[in-house]
């Protein structure tokens, strides 16, 4: 029966690490051609997605240091999709790079250390799966080793990413040290207002907002997204971050419930700071991944409000958000990717007059960011409304009012590359790019994934059902 | 508790230490330094309050170990960096700004 468990509850795990083994012994073997390998890993991950939507027992492992149910199978899946997506967008540039391999064998771990986090209920692996999701991708950030930018990114990363787990852990230990247990599920029931229970908050939610990237500690984002190879700059900005923040909403509702009535005011400061310094960031960048990185600074100012609503909406409009973040972002960046290993340009400069020889990209990028901006058709609307009404939900109005007004700076830097491409004359446009079919798929499964999930209640429906609150 | 003074004297040494030096390799250790002393006081902790279970001795031993990880990793990047910037001082390594 344990030994039953043990499979069922850890399945996600399990596939995932069998996947890296099975690249470790393609590796051993004999040297086969880029192309059939990523055919086999594409082919890998995808059936890791569908083993995904099996049926799941619910339960704990180990002690209850483990523990899985519907909603966080539900994450994982989201995840799992999402690394599937990239691995399909980044085939142009994979197809001539030297260590094909190494690169998915980093990213899994990566992934698996984040699938761990998600289901951890003590506190030790907690943080072990969050350092485990972040030391490899610093590898990973690193990987054009001989790019300058690179090196420098993958430097910052580690610096930051070292710096805060270090306050993460000082909080921990604080937390220990006035709770007596490490257990997140026990923890909310021993906290009072104690000043070092507060102090130890506060350093867990800085720790916290380095993650996630919340202004004020959010400068280290620009810079590694821009050195980062595309393919890691996607993953950094949509799994890395949805995973820290489905980890976040599970804390702050579980363990830290009793303290609600300091973190809403914290959650509200941060967000409008977030929102605020990312949108102005963003006005004034020239490269397409670092106006991304800042436009998905002030998105994550949009989930923060929706946080702060600490109701049964607020968890299920960040899932439901944080879905359609993840296909429209991928939209974006599969386009740039492709453009970027195809020509190797970056800058909006370049995609002046994109649409006179690529128009079918030029409207996956226009309709993925639009999807970004809010524009009603697209699902980013619904999201950003779900998330704003859980945030209004305690009646503080004067948020959605500075929110709304941020949505139109957000259009201004949205519209300019939109601008860009479709009105702005260009001397040298980049010629006509032949797609290949697996980035053709995942363009096409995002897109697909904006428009529709809007509309289907089905999908809000559904994690609704599964979702938590305070 | 002196012990808690010790540690937070050395967390706030530490990341001094991050803050002011411009070696990458110093910083590395102001960051060892930092985990060191979360590492002080998980043990007292342990010993002081709570002497009954082992949860925190565990937890440093866990910490010991993905420091050494995130050291390695951390310095297998300086070593890159060092190949193409030839210097260690992160003020050469500021192309992106802003």
């Amino acid at each position: 029966m344990m030994i039953n468990n043990f499979f069922i509850l850890l399945r996600q795990e399990l596939v995932i690490t069998a996947i890296i083994f099975i690249l470790l012994f393609i590796k051993l073997g004999k040297d086969k051609s880029n192309e059939s390998l990523l055919h086999i890993i594409n082919v890998l991950l995808f059936v890791n997605l569908l083993i995904g939507f099996f049926p799941m027992l619910e339960g704990g492992l180990f002690n209850s240091m483990f523990a899985t149910n519907k909603l966080v199978v539900l994450e994982k899946n989201i995840l799992n999709f999402a690394f599937w997506i990239i691995s399909l967008q980044s085939y142009a540039w994979l197809k001539t790079h030297k260590h094909v391999i190494e690169f998915y064998i980093l990213l899994l771990s990566s992934l698996l250390g984040m699938f761990f986090l998600l289901s951890s209920d003590h506190l030790l692996m907690f943080y072990v799966g969050l350092e485990m999701s972040t030391i490899p991708l610093a590898a990973a950030a690193n990987f054009d080793l001989t790019k300058r930018q690179s090196s420098e990114a993958a430097l910052k990363l580690i610096i930051s990413s070292a710096f805060s787990s270090s306050l993460l852990l000082l909080g921990i230990s604080f937390l220990y040290g006035t709770t007596g247990t490490l257990i997140l599920s026990d923890i909310g029931s021993h906290l009072s207002y104690n000043p070092l229970q507060i102090f130890a908050f506060i350093l867990f939610i800085s720790g916290f907002a380095f993650k996630i990237s919340a202004v004020p500690f959010h400068l280290w984002t620009a810079d590694v997204y821009e050195g980062a190879p595309i393919a890691v700059t996607a993953f950094l900005s949509v799994l890395s971050k949805s995973a820290v923040l489905f980890a976040f909403i599970s804390i702050l509702y579980k363990a830290f419930a009793s303290l609600s009535s300091m973190w809403y005011l914290v959650l509200i400061v941060l967000s409008m700071a977030t929102i605020l310094i990312g949108n102005l960031f963003a006005l004034r960048q020239e490269n397409m991944k670092r106006f991304l990185a800042f436009s998905s600074i002030a998105q994550v100012g949009f989930i923060l409000i929706g946080i702060s609503g600490g109701s049964h909406q607020g968890s299920s409009s960040l899932i439901y958000f944080i879905l359609i973040y993840v296909f429209s972002n991928l939209a974006a960046f599969g386009v740039l990717s492709l453009v970027s290993a195809l020509t190797g340009k970056e800058s909006i400069q370049d995609f002046k007059g994109f649409y006179k020889n690529n128009p079918t990209l030029s409207w996956v990028l226009t309709i993925a960011l639009f999807s970004l901006a809010g524009v009603p058709p697209t699902a980013g609307f619904f999201g950003k409304l779900f998330l704003l009404m859980a945030g209004a939900a305690k009646g503080n109005y004067w948020i959605i009012a500075i929110a709304a007004l941020n949505m139109v700076i957000s259009f201004y830097y949205y519209l300019r590359v939109v601008k860009a491409i479709f009105m702005d004359e260009n001397d040298q446009p980049i010629e006509k790019l032949s797609i290949p079919i697996y980035p053709k798929i995942a363009m096409f499964i995002c897109i697909a994934g904006i428009i529709l999930t809007g509309f289907l209640t089905v999908v809000y429906d559904y994690i609704n059902s599964l979702s938590i609150s305070l | 508790m002196p012990i808690l003074i010790v540690s937070t004297a050395l967390f706030f040494i530490g990341m001094f230490g991050l803050f002011t030096r411009r070696n990458m390799i110093t910083m590395l250790m102001a960051i060892e330094l930092m985990l060191n002393s979360v590492n002080i006081n998980f043990v007292a902790f342990n010993k002081y309050l709570f002497p009954d279970k082992l949860n925190g001795l565990f937890f440093t031993l866990f910490i010991i170990a993905i420091a050494a990880a995130e050291a390695a990793v951390a310095i297998a990047i300086i070593i890159n960096l060092y190949r193409s910037h030839t210097s260690i001082d992160v003020e050469d390594a500021s192309e992106m700004k802003f």
